[in-house]
């Protein structure tokens, strides 16, 4: 119920952000709304489908549960700020030769994740991929090839 | 039009392509993976306001009072729209032309018919503002009981169930067959209700001009809904404009435009701005459709050689109180298992919920896991293999009308996808198989089947002075992989490398291309494709055959190849030039050429047309818990030609974990005093998760289809299912000796 807005400087892809925000607006919706970043999708609001997986500080995190003002002096990547001059990261190009997504609009949640996972250390097997995954929805079923996709990048991640 | 004429006239001139076939990556893969693939909701237009629905919380009534003050004393709120302010429409949103236009609800009242029905719309500067006050509403209700459940009101017998088939249906003389008959089984199952749940939510960003309107929305049927708002408006379709190039997921819920769309229309209307409204999740649970709920009983007669006699299929179902649509779910016992006498039955009762609609395998999904589940019964009851049962009750010709198949490759995905599986070494007794850790082990089968349906379809081809081509219609990619699949067709149609092709879709303003639905768009607008691609290369043709300079001068009567970008002599292939040698010499810049795609009525009425399948599944069982898991998965199906093989293989996939979501995940679940689903949120609604999804194998079984279209298309998006459903329910009865006979199948269901 608040009427009044709060500076908020947020770090994005490496870009420096100064914006005035009221204090209830969420990480998801400054993305979305306020920067123009609409890579990260909202499914559910509730935390419960991993749409707007970004990370932050390395870790992965929802951003429709996670207010902009809360991760003011941390670093947030989302989906825009993974490819390097154009290329694509390997956990990119893993999911686009493996057809692991269909409509995509899971997809950039579905990388976030992935990206985090290899990371981790939990993409030792597939089974371990689809626990570690398993908190991105993906309605058209692509979880075969997204388990494909994670081998592959993770097997060139070892490399 | 003459084109096609021509076109027909001239059956000499050929097209050699080798796009088809490929297992080409999605074209907007690229978008898809880097965040820039833009999805309705994505855009914003300058000056945009967003729009939030408030809806009822009851199922049936009235509201009776809402705090518009308190929402527009918000700060950032700038309009609330009730129906005392809507703005007029020129069509009663309750009018009803025909059985594809659904009854919407659009602020026409203070009437409440079902839950999650919009009751307001607030219109704000900030999404936070407007969800705000869109919560200072406060509604106060007139609440009357809501009718809950298939014993909720009385029955009624539909006039049409499904896309207008009779509710009621036989042949033969069912109860002598029964009479007759060795072996006797019936069985009732239940399905729940079940919600399409896109990932994306039905989203809408939208500009008035004066009298046009500028639309982002995510639509299966780009044409159909410029109709629709088009009437709802009283403009002229031309005068809408809607944008759909992505679809995050449609599943049928985006077939037909929805009330909360069109709600984000006449809110912008109202404020004289641009407005974008997207659902919240759990507004997804009632003006958006879903899969209704179904209780079905089978009755099956067998001989002594495990020969069906009789098949009888009846369904209850349900829809809303104020429009139909009926889940035709008996009507999948007309096509699969021969028998002398099939009959088929609906009945239904109206209930206080959103209308159904069309939800991945309409019928088919509903009525496959009821009578996959009820020919494994009888079977067992036969003292036989499953596999073994469906080879003896085989349809040579379709059961239900003795029309021969246009093309039927069941047998031989019957065998690999069994081979694959290793079924053979299935016991029969259940309870029999238990793996290293002692669960207990099943394995269960299910055929597969779905229409190969076409709708109508247009597209427009253009080849240029450079050489290279268009290909225009306005195609809908809801993950299917329409990018990609019609644009190898539309290379081949034009005889050009796919990379030379400027494939445009997804947008109202390109030739109508029907609607992304009943696994019918890449037969129906890849035809529609194929068709303008030799139209234009036939008007190529006319200009190279009849110009002395040409090297194909005079070839008319023998006819020419385009391959790769130039026309050659069929009867002579080191005599030909390229296409913008051809144009550049007639002094044109371009040429154009249009397609039609659409069933031949003639084959039609001459052969059943469906596609094939058969799958395979492993669950494992805790002895003690009864947690179901599914461990294996094999589907082997014959759906005709195939465009892209990388695609098909991910839209198996994908209807096969749906098929696993059905029997063991999905329900929507009501409660039974204020009619108001407990569930609605992606959390209590169960979809699988990535660790629900076991090893999943998919074969593609070859099949030549000479009947369905000149592509040999049938439809892969929703076959997947059927069978599946089944086979898994049929896996657990093989692991624990109890009849699935409720779904989602419940732990306490098999710890009795």
């Amino acid at each position: 119920m608040t009427k009044t807005t709060i500076p908020v400087h947020l770090d994005i892809n490496g870009r420096d952000h100064d914006l005035q925000l009221e204090p209830r607006v969420t990480l998801l919706d400054a993305l979305r709304d306020r920067l123009g970043l609409t890579g990260t999708k909202k499914g559910c609001d509730h935390g419960q489908c991993g749409a707007c997986t970004v990370h932050i500080d390395g870790e992965r995190v929802l951003a429709c549960l996670t207010l902009a003002a809360q991760v003011e002096g941390r670093t947030v990547t989302t989906i825009e700020g993974l490819a390097r001059e154009g290329e694509m990261h390997p956990v990119q190009a893993a999911f686009l030769e493996q057809d692991a997504f269909q409509c995509g609009y899971c997809t950039p949640g579905q990388i976030m994740s992935a990206v985090a996972c290899i990371r981790e250390g939990h993409a030792g097997s597939d089974e371990e991929i689809r626990e570690y995954m398993a908190g991105n929805l993906c309605r058209c079923g692509a979880y075969p090839h997204i388990v494909a996709a994670v081998r592959q990048a993770a097997l060139e991640a070892a490399s | 039009m003459t084109l096609e004429l021509s076109l027909n006239q001239q059956p000499a001139h050929a097209r050699q392509g080798s796009s088809i076939g490929q297992p080409l990556t999605r074209r907007d893969g690229f978008l898809k993976v880097t965040g820039a693939a833009r999805y309705a909701a994505d855009n914003h237009p300058p000056g945009m306001l967003y729009a939030v629905l408030a809806v009822s919380s009851i199922a049936r009534g009235r509201v009776a009072a809402l705090d518009v003050e308190a929402a527009k004393a918000h700060k950032g709120v700038v309009e609330v729209m009730t129906p005392k302010n809507r703005p007029a429409l020129a069509a009663d949103p309750d009018a009803k032309d025909h059985p594809f236009m659904f009854r919407l609800d659009l602020l026409q009242n203070d009437q409440v018919r079902y839950p999650n029905q919009s009751i307001a719309v607030v219109i704000a500067e900030t999404l936070e503002a407007a969800t705000e006050g869109a919560a200072l509403l406060s509604p106060r209700y007139e609440v009357m009981p809501a009718r809950v459940g298939l014993d909720g009101a009385e029955s009624i017998v539909p006039r049409a169930v499904g896309v207008g088939g009779p509710a009621v249906q036989h042949k033969g003389d069912v109860e002598a067959g029964l009479k007759s008959a060795k072996t006797r089984i019936e069985a009732t199952y239940e399905t729940p209700a079940q919600y399409h749940n896109a990932m994306e939510p039905h989203a809408i960003v939208v500009a008035w001009e004066g009298d046009t309107l500028s639309i982002d929305t995510p639509s299966q049927g780009l044409a159909m809904a410029q109709g629709r708002i088009a009437g709802l408006f009283g403009i002229a379709p031309e005068n809408i404009h809607i944008r759909s190039p992505f679809l995050g997921g449609g599943f049928g819920s985006k077939g037909m435009i929805s009330g909360p769309q069109v709600l984000g229309i006449l809110a912008a209307r109202l404020v004289g701005r641009p407005v974008k409204l997207v659902l919240r999740r759990e507004q997804m649970y009632g003006p958006v459709g879903h899969r209704a709920p179904t209780r079905q009983t089978l009755r099956m007669g067998m001989d002594g050689e495990g020969r069906l006699t009789a098949l009888d299929h009846h369904a209850k179902t349900a829809s809303s109180t104020f429009d139909d649509f009926f889940e035709p779910a008996a009507d999948a016992s007309h096509t699969l298992y021969a028998s002398p006498a099939i009959a088929t039955s609906h009945d239904a009762v109206r209930l206080d919920t959103g209308t159904p609609l069309f939800m991945r395998a309409p019928g088919e999904a509903t009525g496959s896991i009821a009578l996959e589940s009820a020919i494994d019964e009888a079977a067992y009851a036969c003292g036989m293999d499953p596999l073994e049962f469906r080879l003896r009750n085989y349809a040579e010709v379709e059961p239900m009308t003795g029309k021969p198949f246009s093309s039927k490759a069941l047998r031989e995905c019957y065998r690999q996808a069994a081979e694959t599986f290793g079924w053979a070494s299935r016991p029969i007794q259940p309870r029999l198989m238990r793996d290293a850790d002692g669960f207990l082990t099943g394995w269960g089968m299910g055929t597969a089947t779905f229409p190969a349906i076409m709708f109508q379809a247009e597209a427009r081809a253009v080849l240029r002075a450079d050489g290279s081509g268009v290909m225009e219609t306005g195609a809908q990619d809801m993950g299917q992989g329409a990018w990609t699949a019609f644009a190898q067709i539309a290379a081949d149609g034009l005889g050009l490398d796919i990379d030379q092709v400027d494939f445009r879709a997804g947008s109202s303003d390109l030739p109508n291309a029907g609607i992304a639905g009943g696994s019918g768009h890449t037969a129906t607008a890849g035809m529609a494709i194929h068709n303008a691609g030799a139209a234009v290369i036939a008007r190529l043709a006319d200009l190279a055959t009849g110009d002395e300079g040409s090297p194909l001068y005079g070839a008319g009567n023998e006819g020419v190849l385009a391959r790769g970008g130039r026309l050659y002599r069929r009867d002579d292939e080191s005599r030909g030039e390229s296409y913008a040698e051809i144009l550049t010499r007639a002094g044109l810049t371009e040429i154009e050429g249009h397609g039609k795609g659409a069933p031949d009525p003639a084959s039609q009425e001459a052969y059943a047309k469906h596609a094939h399948g058969a799958v395979f599944a492993e669950v494992k069982v805790d002895p003690d818990f009864g947690q179901i898991r599914v461990t294996r998965l094999v589907g082997a199906f014959a759906a005709g030609r195939v465009i892209n093989p990388r695609l098909v293989r991910s839209q198996y996939y994908g209807g096969m974990i749906w098929g696993v979501s059905f029997a063991l995940h999905e329900e929507a679940i009501t409660d039974r005093r204020s009619g108001r689903i407990q569930n609605a949120n992606l959390a209590e609604y169960h979809v699988p998760v990535n660790a629900d999804v076991p090893s999943i194998e998919a074969l593609l079984v070859h099949e030549d289809d000479p009947h369905v279209n000149a592509l040999g298309i049938k439809g892969v998006g929703e076959i997947g299912i059927t069978g599946t459903a089944g086979a898994v329910a049929n896996a657990v009865w093989h692991a624990t000796g109890v009849r699935p006979r409720r779904f989602p199948v419940r732990i306490e269901d098999l710890l009795g």
